[in-house]
């Protein structure tokens, strides 16, 4: 995507200042740009979000175009968990397990109302996890109910963008900060 | 040698288990299977539900009637129009409110164009288990024309929620009528386009004729509804038996056939998408002209008593049970999901096949976890 079409460039100039290194910075932007073009997400779908997602690999809107076609259904060859539904107190831990045998690097995309609060399950449900921010470190929010195609792949291409600024030093200060 | 090491390992030693799931891409959610195999013949299975379960029948008992759509919506999300067709007939029973016809037709129309999206997707989805990739482009490329009519009409692309009780949320978009004919038109010419990328190929004749065989009686005593049955010859389509809507007005087949195995399941789905496509052709044209929706009053609520309704979803039967205790909340809803249902019939037709029969099985049952768990 271009630089032009998002509004909020300053915020990522400010990031890329910060914590760079001049030795480190080149190498970090040749692994950030294979990263961020190979990101393969893993096939986990709970709900109706899922029928989005798999709409979003479908011709129509066709994720391939980003290189994220490629839907593992390993969790050890995915690089980005699209948590795609309601979780609930049973499949809490089973996610959590999901997002451990992911191997480094990570990136989770909350995908939908559920994922992000609970969504419509937010009030009087006993079994819902009101957001997935309780059992996973979440990097980018996709709001809807179930969101558009257009909007996972939005959020898809913020995801590239966050990968853009990632240095070595500050991967590891984000690990450090979640201690789940 | 070796032949004798094999021969005197007992049998209760050579049985072992295997997860399926809960995140598996041919559970389709988060179904889990614990599969007991001796060598590659399945011998058991057992299926944990829960995985997905957010209590939306205790949810509905503190929601409000109109509220309860937006729940069922989310129940069986692929037929999403149909669920809440049926709670919306279900307080309109109770009220007997009287619902004009262009309410009714317009219902059955978008109840058809829904089958039609779910068949679609179930045959992209059936496809790409058995490892036809290319149905899963063809059938979702398809799906979203239909997509593009509901998201015109009620501004949501799957989740509609377009029912309300007394009627519906607003009026149907004026070209409606033209995309939905322009969209029969084009999908009279594709859908041979799906036997011969599938009916007739000879690998997927291999792996699902004779495969998954459901008996009649079985059908009936496992309370197996919707295609799943009717291809067990199992009469049991709401739509003919009790019609509700517009169904006693149009004229349309019941699909039935003989065999119950995972081919006739795929053939009713099939000729499903022929059917629906006829009864909307009889609708289209003569939209009755009235008001879309009934005046109701603000707060709803039902006299006491208990209430049930059934419609036919892409699956099957699905019944709404209700309690009322004359509150404007409901006392106790209960939902009869199809997908439970057929769900309890795996076990019995998967064993003895191989564990790679039983993904084109429980892909032919067309399972909706959700649905099972609500």
């Amino acid at each position: 995507m271009k630089r032009e079409e998002f509004g909020d460039n300053e915020s990522l100039d400010l990031l890329n200042a910060s914590g760079t290194n001049i030795l480190l910075t080149t190498i970090d932007d040749v692994i950030n740009w294979g990263r961020k073009n190979s990101l393969w997400p893993l096939t986990f779908a709970t709900r109706c979000c899922g029928i989005e997602m798999m709409a979003s690999g479908a011709p129509r809107h066709d994720f391939a175009r980003f290189g994220m076609e490629v839907y593992r259904a390993s969790p050890r060859q995915a690089d980005v968990i699209v948590v795609a539904g309601t979780i609930v107190h049973k499949m809490a831990p089973v996610l959590k397990r999901l997002y451990d045998e992911m191997s480094e690097p990570k990136y989770v995309v909350a995908m939908g109302a559920c994922a992000i609060s609970g969504g419509p399950f937010f009030l009087n449900s006993y079994s819902v996890v009101k957001g997935v921010e309780h059992v996973i470190p979440v990097d980018v929010y996709v709001p809807g109910c179930p969101p558009r195609p257009e909007a996972l792949l939005y959020g898809m291409l913020q995801l590239q963008r966050l990968i853009e600024t990632q240095t070595i030093k500050s991967r590891k200060e984000r690990n450090a900060s979640h201690n789940y | 040698m070796e032949e004798e090491a094999i021969i005197t390992t007992p049998d209760e030693l050579q049985e072992y288990f295997i997860n399926m799931g809960p995140q598996h891409p041919s559970t389709h959610g988060v179904l889990r299977l614990l599969v007991s195999l001796k060598g590659e013949m399945v011998k058991n299975i057992e299926p944990h539900v829960g995985y997905i379960h957010s209590g939306i029948e205790k949810m509905c008992e503190s929601l409000t009637y109109p509220q309860i759509i937006h729940l069922t919506d989310r129940m069986d999300y692929i037929s999403a129009h149909i669920n809440n067709e049926a709670v919306c007939l279900n307080v309109e029973k109770a009220l007997e409110v009287d619902i004009p016809d262009r309410i009714k037709v317009i219902r059955t129309i978008m109840s058809e164009l829904t089958r039609i999206q779910s068949h679609q997707l179930w045959w992209a989805c059936f496809g790409m288990d058995l490892g036809g990739l290319t149905c899963f482009f063809y059938g979702l490329r398809d799906r979203e024309k239909i997509l593009d009519i509901f998201e015109e009409t009620c501004g949501g692309r799957m989740i509609v929620s377009y029912n309300c009780p007394g009627g519906l949320m607003y009026d149907i978009h004026p070209n409606f009528q033209k995309r939905v004919k322009d969209f029969i038109k084009y999908f009279r010419k594709i859908l041979p386009e799906y036997d011969q990328l599938l009916t007739g190929n000879v690998i997927f004749h291999e792996r699902s004729k004779g495969i998954g065989k459901l008996t009649k009686e079985d059908a009936i005593s496992f309370g197996v509804t919707g295609p799943t049955a009717r291809a067990s010859g199992f009469s049991c389509d709401v739509r003919k038996h009790e019609p509700y809507s517009a169904y006693d007005r149009v004229q349309f087949k019941e699909i039935l056939l003989s065999e119950g195995d995972t081919f006739s399941r795929y053939v009713v789905r099939i000729e499903e998408m022929w059917e629906s496509m006829n009864i909307i052709e009889q609708l289209i044209d003569n939209i009755p002209e009235g008001p879309f929706a009934v005046k109701m009053k603000p707060i709803i609520k039902l006299p006491e008593g208990t209430y049930y309704q059934r419609v036919e979803t892409a699956r099957g039967e699905l019944g709404v049970f209700v309690i009322s205790d004359g509150n404007k909340n409901p006392y106790r809803v209960k939902f009869r999901s199809p997908n439970f249902s057929n769900l309890s019939v795996l076990n019995h037709i998967a064993k003895g096949f191989k564990i790679a029969d039983l993904v084109a099985i429980g892909g032919s049952l067309d399972l909706i976890i959700p649905d099972i768990d609500r």
